[in-house]
């Protein structure tokens, strides 16, 4: 019963997304279509209200186990722990599609509510947009991927869930990447609205702005949890493989750091118009290229794509209708968005302007990056794309816009003198030249990790030089925000640096009671045990480690054995220091030596400071949360204020002095 | 550039350096790929048109049945991918895929050495009954058998 209930909710809100389409467009149109007008806003809340319902009821049909459901039945099983029974839900691809068109309804049903700031016309093409938009995506979930199918007969028990899934961090960084990629959808939306009904202004930037903040916080933090998910959970002691899959999180989030920075501009300074309507384009698009990549099929193999087109075509058509479309319409208007203010090439503008271009060039060599080998396979080629290029070619454009971060946040809006922000500048120069130095001097690093060092220090002095000279406690919320980003930038960047220049890697095969080392720790391999879980069987290892003839602690390492599927993995042990972790992982059991003695694979690293790469991309989340918030405070103050003012005049001036403080 | 232009010059510069930059950007993305990109081999494309050494690469192939052999440090393992038609030997110091076993596909990434053999530095099999690697989807069940079966003669 709650399935099919669900798939009607679905249908319904697909239903309601046509009638927000028409009436949002006879809105915009005029003359006639004031009544079914007024349904948008309803109807884009009540869209959301359903999605979350259908939503609700998969979550149910996974916690209870209605192996009646394919759905249930090929991704889950009784004999699994109540969390990643629920969380199975959208370790697939029907599960994880309704999770996008939820947040999508969500997202839509959010702008409905609550922002008024905008001409109602605008909000209506906005708002038709939207709905333009997810009807595709409902149709894709209701035709190609319907997560309510039922199974006839119903099976004794479920397939199961990858075991890799069975983590709490795939709990958590699917809904939260997710709600960052599609909530994106928003920023296309206010982009459409915008350039149809020709408002391309300020006001339009500031609205559109918290939007994309609160989306790109999720964005980053899902990039980081994601990060963090795979270096522990894969046990290959990474962080980032440049795997497309990860590339899918990235692009948008480049695109839409580079949005928020342009309508940045576009709200203070009335300029970058046209480019920021572009952005708000590119991002969605890159969220929407994501989508196809991930879910088509197509990263297992061209051919694959081939065998099973249906899904992989439907979303190629979308992408073809939506990208096209806005690019259509882009093409059509942009000649009539009118040139913003000027500025000088020294100013905070030419800055934003270098970050945006930056921006933009490391998302194309990404982009390029992820689709060639798909491209050469097409013409029987083989390739992989991996670091070798990413990290050499996507520096030269990081690295002169982490130049241009650290100075730019110094420099004045319209023009600026090169006099005037002398010192800071050299105290930024200084701060890189020592760190360039020291990191030189005390180790033989390489040329990439050498200059990570050398810009983490100049962007984490420059980061918070543009609170010099100011009263602290005055300093608006969104400021601080931006230092904390470019602060978390700073840490990230090190944290990167710092492991990949200093990291050190053992792989020993060890009887029990022997010791090796790795960096400054003696590990001690006490005892190898099996051990058995609720659904699986694994050897543990007891490791004694010690830090720098420091206390002793105990790391227990395994490989797990999964039965349902039938599967292995191996499950790191992690110890975190403030200046770093080490890393342990258990494989198989090696040969016998020559005396007998069984022996076992162990595979030690330790990470200086890796965990700064975390630290920073939480770092970043948190000022764009900050900055949010102030925003938000800023404009409901604004708004009580001026409902007040009013008010009172209303009132007649009774109390004058007061509406005045 | 500021005093002197209208702003419709001063777009026109934006929308140039932009373009200059984006244009660059994908012209060295393209030089790079040409370069950088690691190329799949099979044994016989690698014995016919073998790789520079050092070369970062693919080998795709059949472990060997009976190839498969651990050194006395007890890490480093060396078995032989063939494809029916060439043979190659491979050096690996690591931790297996827990599906790598004799029989089996496997992607091997790494570099050709000097004396001929594959330095492996990463080994990818066959996952789990849904998931392997790209390259080794088009080998069925059926080459598969064939592969091992000739190689093993």
């Amino acid at each position: 019963m709650i399935a099919e209930f669900a798939l009607a909710a679905l249908w319904l809100a697909a239903a309601l997304a046509a009638l927000q389409l028409i009436g949002g467009a006879l809105g915009v149109r005029g003359g006639g279509g004031e009544a079914l007008a007024a349904l948008v806003r309803p109807a884009a809340v009540v869209q959301a209200l359903l999605c979350a319902l259908a939503f609700g009821a998969l979550l149910l049909l996974f916690a209870r186990t209605d192996l009646s459901v394919a759905l249930v039945a090929n991704n889950s099983h009784s004999a699994k722990p109540m969390l990643y029974k629920i969380t199975g839900a959208w370790g697939n691809h029907e599960g994880s599609m309704l999770l996008w068109v939820t947040v999508m309804a969500l997202s839509g049903g959010l702008i409905a509510l609550v922002e008024r700031r905008l001409p109602e016309r605008t909000m209506l093409a906005t708002l038709a947009a939207q709905a333009f938009v997810a009807i595709g995506f409902y149709a894709f979930l209701l035709l190609s991927s319907n997560p309510f199918t039922r199974l006839v007969p119903a099976p004794a028990d479920g397939a199961g869930l990858n075991p890799s899934l069975q983590d709490i961090g795939q709990a958590l960084h699917p809904p939260t990447l997710y709600t960052g990629y599609v909530g994106l959808s928003v920023a296309f939306s206010f982009a459409v609205g915008a350039l149809v009904t020709r408002q391309v202004t300020p006001e339009f930037a500031k609205v559109m702005r918290p939007w994309v903040l609160g989306a790109w916080i999720f964005l980053t933090l899902g990039i980081t949890a994601g990060s963090y998910w795979a270096y522990y959970e894969l046990g290959w002691g990474g962080w980032w493989f440049w795997d497309p899959v990860e590339n899918a999180a990235l692009m948008p989030w480049l695109a839409a750091t580079a949005l928020l920075h342009s309508a940045g501009v576009l709200a203070a300074r009335d300029a970058l118009r046209a480019w920021t309507i572009m952005l708000g384009v590119v991002a969605f698009s890159m969220s929407m290229i994501g989508t196809f990549l991930v879910r088509s099929g197509i990263l297992t193999s061209v051919h694959a794509f081939a065998v099973d087109p249906e899904r992989g075509t439907f979303i190629l058509a979308l992408l073809a209708i939506y990208i096209g479309g806005a690019l259509v319409l882009f093409a059509v208007r942009a000649g009539t968005v009118a040139e913003g203010e000027r500025f000088s090439v020294l100013s905070r503008e030419g800055a934003l302007v270098v970050n945006n271009v930056a921006l933009s060039a490391i998302l194309g060599i990404v982009l390029l990056g992820t689709l060639y080998p798909l491209l050469t396979e097409a013409f029987g080629v083989r390739v992989s794309v991996g670091p070798p290029y990413f990290n050499p070619v996507g520096a030269i454009f990081f690295l002169p816009m982490l130049v241009v971060l650290a100075v730019g946040p110094l420099l004045r809006w319209r023009r600026d003198r090169l006099a005037r922000v002398r010192g800071p500048m050299l105290v930024i120069a200084a701060a890189a030249v020592v760190a360039l130095l020291v990191a030189w001097w005390t180790s033989g690093i390489g040329l990439l990790p050498l200059l990570g060092m050398m810009m983490a220090a100049a962007v984490a002095i420059g980061s918070f030089l543009p609170l010099r000279g100011r009263s602290l406690r005055r300093v608006p919320l969104p400021v601080w925000g931006m230092c904390l980003s470019h602060f978390g930038v700073a840490v990230a960047l090190f944290g990167m640096a710092a492991d990949s220049a200093f990291q050190t890697e053992r792989l020993v095969a060890a009887r029990v009671g022997e010791t090796a080392q790795v960096g400054p720790w003696s590990i001690t391999l006490a005892a190898v045990d099996p051990v058995a879980g609720p659904n699986w069987t694994a050897l543990s290892a007891r490791l004694q480690v010690r830090y720098d003839g420091g206390a002793t602690r105990l790391l227990e390492p395994q490989a797990r054995s999964f039965w349902a599927p039938p599967q292995q993995t191996t499950e790191a042990a992690l110890l975190t220091r403030w200046n770093g972790q080490l890393y342990t992982v258990i494989g198989g059991e090696a040969p016998d030596d020559a005396s007998g003695t069984s022996r076992w694979q162990l595979r030690l690293w330790w990470k200086p400071f890796v965990t700064f790469i975390w630290y920073g991309g939480v770092l970043i989340a948190l000022g764009g949360a900050s900055a949010l918030v102030g925003r938000v405070v800023g404009d409901v103050r604004r708004r009580t204020a001026r409902g007040r003012i009013e008010q009172r005049r209303v009132e007649g001036f009774r109390e004058p002095a007061e509406a005045l403080a | 550039m500021n005093t002197g232009l209208k702003p419709k010059h001063q777009r026109l510069v934006l929308v140039l350096i932009a373009l200059v930059a984006l244009v660059g950007a994908g012209l060295l993305a393209a030089w790079a790929l040409r370069n950088q990109a690691s190329y799949f081999y099979v044994p016989s494309q690698m014995a016919a048109d073998p790789p520079q050494v050092g070369q970062p690469v693919r080998l795709g192939g059949m472990v060997e049945t009976g190839s498969l052999a651990t050194a006395a440090d007890g890490i480093t393992l060396s078995f032989i991918v063939g494809d029916g038609e060439a043979r190659v030997p491979v050096s690996f110091s690591g931790i297996v895929p827990d599906l790598f076993v004799e029989g089996s596909g496997v992607v091997a990434e790494g570099s050709l050495g000097p004396d001929g053999t594959f330095q492996a530095t990463d080994l990818l099999a066959k996952h789990d009954e849904n998931y392997m690697p790209r390259e080794l989807q088009d080998m069925s069940v059926a080459q598969a058998r064939e592969t091992v079966a000739e190689t093993s003669e």
